[in-house]
């Protein structure tokens, strides 16, 4: 018969803790921040297909790094249940901090119960009305949930990413300039010998949650908009919708209301005569 | 229950996890239901060059009365396809509520929309599965209308889907209306629709045939002129779903009533 070894609590956790952490460091960073406009999500990702990050619901998206088949269940996961309560409640009741704490359940009993921790590390993200009231959300492999002061770094090696963030970061950037400051940051690292690198727009995942937007907010930045902004050219913002400021809580939406029509929109913004 | 690999597919998830928000699978007690809800009322959809038009009279009856005055029955059910409701109100609703965040869950799930066929088919199956309640009077038929993406040629991309409690779907030509005022509105279209027409050409028309079904149907609303309640018209064309304003469609409204004031006929 074999012989069980005693292992004690405080090793068990230890080993799994190792175990993620070599896991998510060994995968490509990730880069989520807060600009005048909105909140910026942008991944060194090479494939254009399997996203790391992602829309979960109108003001709320998602960004992930570590193994792909672990986060995406995570993704669905959250996908599920904001589109169950923005059901059964409203769409304004669905909010990222809701979602991190499910997360967070759902993270922390895998760490403990199962034999495999997760290695995957995740931020949700909330737009608000303005970058003060954006809400950032770090969720790593055993649960733990830490609120971000509008700009983190995920993956790889993310410790000297957050610091080029931290140096250069200001809430009040616009669009070309935090995308700029989020890929200098990405690049400061794994170049040779530790020295920067410049990454390719097609190695670049980038999305952002458009302030200005009612309804469904997340717009992905991909093609000859992702490359304009790289080259520093005009600061343009992602197509579509109404260019005046507007509260998310402030609208009156009616229950019956979609959030995916542009129109709709408007003219709900402009108040019904 | 949220992690399960499951279906992309928010209906299926929800016969799982929480059936009784699905219409359609709640028990009903035996009997007829038919008057005890409000009912919503005509709808019409025209195809059009480089799009399809779709717009809904404001009325809501329950038996001899006007249950609401401003109910809207036409609705984007996406970016690029409008869903227009008669029938049960309340059961409406809900299915077009379900109906939009199905399709929406489908797109953040999979990262990509549906074929036009698939949300039509997709719409099919969730008013098949209102059957019984449709059997006691409580039927929900919905008319889906979209501009298709994948459309080999723009001029033909709007396309027209009706419904029947047992399911469907099935394509229409060029136009199509339901509810209790269809009948007098697709005689008016069948006279004076004509293929190409412009998507502007073809929401005065919408206007027009909304106003011969008031006309000859108690169960459906004219432009009201003193309240300034004029019919819902949505639009979909390569753009996305565009709803007109108020002020739009009540100068719209107006012209019609106008011209009728000289040719009650039309």
């Amino acid at each position: 018969m074999a012989m069980q070894f005693y292992a004690s609590p405080e090793q068990i956790m230890r080993d799994r803790s190792e175990l993620a952490r070599k896991g998510i460091a060994r995968g490509r960073s990730a880069v989520v921040l807060s600009y005048e406009g909105g909140v910026l999500f942008v991944a060194e990702n090479l494939s254009s297909a399997l996203h790391k990050v992602s829309e979960i619901y109108d003001r709320i998206g998602f960004a992930a790094v570590g193994r792909y088949n672990e986060f995406e269940n995570l993704r669905r996961a959250g996908v599920r249940m904001a589109d169950l309560n923005g059901l059964s409640y409203d769409r304004r009741d669905v909010t990222g901090r809701a979602l991190a704490n499910a997360f967070a359940q759902t993270l922390g009993a895998i760490f403990t119960e199962q034999s495999k921790p997760f290695e995957v590390e995740i931020c949700v993200a909330e737009v608000g009305a303005a970058p003060d009231d954006d809400e950032l959300y770090r969720l790593t492999y055993d649960g733990s949930v830490n609120d971000e002061p509008g700009r983190m770094a995920m993956g790889g090696q993310a410790e000297a990413i957050t610091g080029v963030l931290k140096a250069e970061h200001r809430a009040d950037m616009t669009l070309g300039e935090a995308v700029k400051v989020a890929v200098k940051a990405l690049g400061s690292v794994g170049g040779e010998g530790g020295a920067a690198r410049t990454i390719a727009a097609n190695q670049l995942e980038v999305a952002v949650l458009d302030r200005r937007r009612i309804g469904r907010t997340f717009r992905r930045i991909t093609g000859a908009a992702l490359t304009a902004l790289l080259d520093g050219g005009v600061a343009e913002e992602p197509a579509g919708g109404p260019q005046t400021p507007t509260a998310p809580t402030g609208e009156a939406h009616k229950p019956t209301t979609s959030a995916a029509s542009a129109d709709l929109e408007r003219r709900e913004s402009e108040g019904e005569s | 229950m949220f992690t399960n690999a499951g279906t992309s597919s928010f209906t299926s998830f929800l016969s799982k996890v929480a059936p009784e928000m699905l219409p359609g699978r709640r028990p009903l007690p035996p009997g007829m239901a038919a008057d005890m809800a409000p009912h919503a009322t005509t709808i019409v959809a025209i195809s059009a060059a480089g799009g399809v038009v779709m717009a809904g009279d404001r009325r809501a009856t329950m038996g001899n009365l006007i249950a609401q005055r401003d109910i809207e029955k036409v609705h984007p059910a996406d970016a690029y396809s409008l869903v227009g409701i008669a029938g049960t109100a309340g059961i409406g609703i809900e299915l077009m509520r379900l109906f939009q965040v199905e399709l929406e869950h489908y797109e953040k799930i999979e990262g990509a929309m549906l074929s036009l066929d698939g949300k039509a088919n997709r719409l099919a199956s969730m008013i098949r599965g209102n059957l019984g309640a449709a059997m006691q009077g409580l039927a929900v038929i919905p008319l889906f209308a979209g501009f298709d993406l994948a459309a080999a040629d723009p001029a033909r991309a709007g396309r027209i889907f009706s419904f029947d409690v047992t399911g469907g779907p099935y394509e229409e030509t060029g136009y199509d209306a339901i509810g209790s005022g269809s009948l007098f509105a697709k005689s008016a279209l069948k006279k004076r629709f004509r293929a190409g027409l412009s998507i502007d050409d073809a929401t005065k028309l919408a206007v027009e045939a909304l106003y011969d079904a008031a006309d000859d149907d108690t169960a459906t609303g004219g432009p009201d002129l003193t309240r300034r309640i004029y019919p819902v018209v949505m639009t979909a064309t390569a753009e996305g779903t565009h709803r007109l304003t108020d002020a739009e469609t009540g100068a719209i409204a107006e012209a019609v009533v106008s011209a009728r004031m000289e040719n009650p006929g039309g």
